[in-house]
């Protein structure tokens, strides 16, 4: 059916965009107004391998620094959840170097005394605040890293439950800290160690294997399509 | 007149329709709406696949296109390996972390390759949860039951059978992984209820579902050593002269150099498509979402299944412009948000299912009571701010708080100003043919995942895709590493692909497409 046109508002902005002058990796171009971090190197004609991700936010691989016009402060955001405007400068950060200790969560003795020999720089933080000022995602990283080094494992889980790992705060830690990744080893020894085992689950795990459910299969799977349809009807 | 201004409509006929209530369509009035609308039925949008497994049988054109369209690999090329394993896992989502993890575990030795970097994925966004029957008042029957009913009965009823029983030992290997999951105040997992489900069924790490579960496997396949190869995106797979795929072939995205991996079985574990964009729509979907595993399989001889159904989630975002195609949760419907035309008016109970919502929001919309944005999309509106004049003040921040603060980053406040919306291309319903090992008609390779078809039928249930990954991802690599123990490599041949080019040839295939298509087309060429 053709689009009745009485409510459509076809604004000069959709016909010729606004155009803002910004700044990739050193390079001048023009680009719409409005547009994201990542569609501005696609409207610039670059390929992006490196530095896209999820383009909604939950992958981290994006991680960007930019400034806005006239001010000297650096800032970081997610090139997928950041609007250009008139004036920005930015840079897709490539990854970071940062050490990964390796470790068998199961077979760690006592996690929390662990910490200090996977992550043996973590105890050194200096409280500049720089990763938390580097987090996008508005974690107080600083208060992490002294959380897990008290050894307050649950607090650590909680606050970087929605850490996604873009490792922006690593290069800015002056102690040499890879605040996301001790959060990670935090997060899943407190997961894995700290965490009551859920009683219900080894029920039901045990329940399925002595085959509780074998008889109510039998019936089930026995059935005409027609038979199935009609029970699976009287199941709200 | 704005966006902005258009918003006003919503606030001043916001009381007006609090009194109304909007009775759900009758089945003959569904099924007409569904036929004229719904995605799925747009005949125009469909052709039939001309040659190979699932000739004759229809698809949308741009999937048909991709999977009739020729390899990058010449006759000729050099198949020396620069790498051998027993078994190599295509795709880094949640799928391959969890096949590289199981046939690492069981002794194999694992190459894990991935077109992006480790754990970027579909799995990561899932935020919803992950359906699992832990609750004492649920069953893995009922599970099984519900999964049926939401894939229109045509789900496959092993894979199923195998899926809703294994979930309790999936979830229980996460735990000890490390994985937090909510948990009630005796320690017990909480269960949240999802749509189309009869018992509350839904394990959540808050509404990072998906994060948690990926930063925890991704990890994890740090820690084993798991041999890695980033960056590298697979175009041809390999077969002997039985046609039994012995490795695959990558392209390396840094330096544009194929590479060439022999290995005793393969799975693949490559995810959807919703990147194909198919009818114009957007996606929720990664941006590696483009659907490499059904080509790849398909030239290989595998059979395809449900390739004609996809999953439309009504609530895509259309304003701002960053967030074009990202979710809107359900939850808003789910508690009473409005769906509001550009004329004030309610066209369609909320709640009703989510084909049904999702034809209506484009009925609405193709007969011009849509609302246009500065760059040119259409949706409608959401009416957010009416949970707070529903339930009080602080509803919407207190229920949905990751919403709020995507949409803050834009200056918009959703307890204040409605959102506009218009269905997003979410799930592919259907994909490689698979059997309880996850092993296809073609011996030795694998497949998990979302590039996997049966299991759902003609509709995934919410949830069911994260248990699924774990499940087939698990299987397969058992399968997998136990197959490799026992056997010796095969020959490096592309024999599969000569056979696939002369049947091309037969047909008059001259599309001169290349597949897989490798990333989406997004650099502006002028």
């Amino acid at each position: 059916m053709a689009q009745d046109n009485t409510n459509v508002i076809d604004q000069p902005e959709v016909m010729q965009p606004r155009m803002v002058s910004i700044e990739i990796s050193g390079k001048k171009y023009d680009v719409p107004e409005g547009i994201t971090v990542i569609k501005a190197l696609w409207y610039t004609g670059q390929e992006v391998v490196r530095g896209a991700g999820c383009l909604g936010g939950f992958c981290g691989a994006c991680a960007t620094y930019y400034r806005t016009k006239d001010d000297p402060k650096v800032r970081t955001c997610l090139a997928c959840q950041m609007a250009v405007e008139d004036g920005m400068s930015f840079t897709i950060m490539p990854p970071f170097p940062a050490r990964k200790a390796t470790y068998d969560i199961q077979a760690l003795k006592d996690p929390k005394q662990d910490l200090f020999n996977l992550y043996p720089e973590a105890p050194l933080c200096r409280n500049c605040n720089a990763c938390t000022e580097a987090c996008p995602q508005k974690i107080d990283v600083r208060e992490g890293v002294w959380k897990a080094v008290f050894g307050d494992f649950k607090s650590v889980s909680e606050m970087f439950m929605d850490c996604v790992m873009c490792g922006m705060c690593t290069p800015v830690c002056i102690a040499d800290i890879a605040p996301n990744l001790v959060a990670l080893y935090v997060s899943r020894a407190q997961g894995a160690r700290f965490t009551e085992k859920p009683v219900g689950l080894d029920a039901r795990i045990k329940e399925i294997q002595e085959g509780r459910y074998n008889d109510e299969w039998k019936k089930l799977l026995k059935m005409s399509e027609k038979e199935l349809a009609d029970h699976c009807a009287t199941v709200k | 007149m704005d966006i902005h201004a258009l918003q006003q409509i919503v606030h001043q006929t916001r009381d007006a329709r609090r009194k109304q209530t909007i009775p759900k369509f009758s089945p003959a009035d569904r099924d007409q709406l569904i036929h004229k609308y719904h995605p799925d039925y747009r005949a125009s949008a469909y052709r039939p696949i001309r040659f190979g497994p699932n000739a004759d049988e229809k698809t949308v054109v741009e999937l048909a296109t991709l999977l009739e369209g020729d390899s990058l690999i010449t006759d000729e090329m050099d198949l020396t390996p620069q790498y051998t394993t027993d078994v190599l896992v295509i795709g880094g989502g949640g799928a391959g972390c969890a096949a590289a993890l199981h046939a690492h575990h069981a002794g194999a030795k694992v190459m894990l390759a991935t077109k992006l970097r480790l754990g970027d994925s579909n799995s990561v966004m899932a935020q919803g949860g992950m359906q699992i029957s832990v609750a004492p008042e649920d069953s893995p029957v009922t599970h099984f039951i519900d999964t049926l009913k939401g894939g229109h009965m045509h789900n496959d009823h092993d894979l199923l059978k195998v899926m809703v029983e294994e979930g309790p030992s999936i979830a229980k290997w996460l735990i000890e992984l490390g994985v937090l999951f909510d948990r009630q105040a005796d320690g017990n997992l909480h269960v949240k209820k999802g749509g189309g489900s009869s018992k509350p069924r839904l394990l959540t790490c808050s509404d990072y579902t998906g994060l948690e579960i990926m930063r925890v496997l991704k990890d994890e396949v740090l820690n084993q050593k798991i041999q890695l190869l980033e960056f590298c995106a697979a175009v041809e797979l390999l077969s002997d002269e039985h046609g039994q795929c012995t490795g695959a072939i990558f392209k390396d995205l840094d330096n544009h150099r194929f590479v060439v991996v022999a290995a005793k079985s393969v799975i693949l574990a490559t995810g959807g498509i919703g990147r194909l964009h198919i009818q114009g729509f957007p996606t929720s979907n990664h941006y590696g979402a483009t659907g490499d595993g059904l080509c790849l399989s398909y030239r290989m001889g595998a059979k395809l299944a449900h390739i004609d159904t996809f999953q439309y989630h009504p609530s895509g975002a259309v304003y701002p412009e960053q967030l074009v195609g990202q979710l809107v949760t359900e939850g808003i419907r789910s508690e009473g948000g409005h769906l509001v035309n550009a004329k004030g008016e309610r066209f369609v109970n909320e709640l009703d299912t989510r084909d049904v919502v999702s034809s209506s929001i484009i009925r609405e919309c193709e007969e011009g009571r849509g609302i246009r944005t500065m760059s040119g999309r259409v949706g409608v509106w959401l009416d957010t701010p009416l949970l707070d004049a529903e339930h009080g003040p602080g509803t919407v921040e207190k229920h949905f708080p990751a919403m709020m603060m995507q949409f803050e980053r834009f200056g918009i406040d959703i307890s204040k100003d409605p959102v506009l919306i218009y269905p997003t291309l979410h799930y592919q319903n259907g994909g490689v043919k698979i059997d309880t090992n996850s092993e296809t008609n073609v011996k030795n390779l694998f497949v998990a995942g979302e590039a996997s078809g049966g299991l759902h039928g003609r509709n995934r249930l919410m949830g069911n895709s994260l248990l699924d990954l774990m499940v087939f991802g698990k299987r397969s690599g058992l399968t997998a590493a136990s197959r490799a123990a026992s056997m010796s490599h095969g020959k490096l041949t592309v024999q599969h692909l000569q056979r696939f080019r002369a049947d091309a040839k037969k047909h008059g295939n001259v599309s001169g497409v290349t597949s897989p298509m490798i990333l989406p087309a997004y650099t502006r060429k002028t």
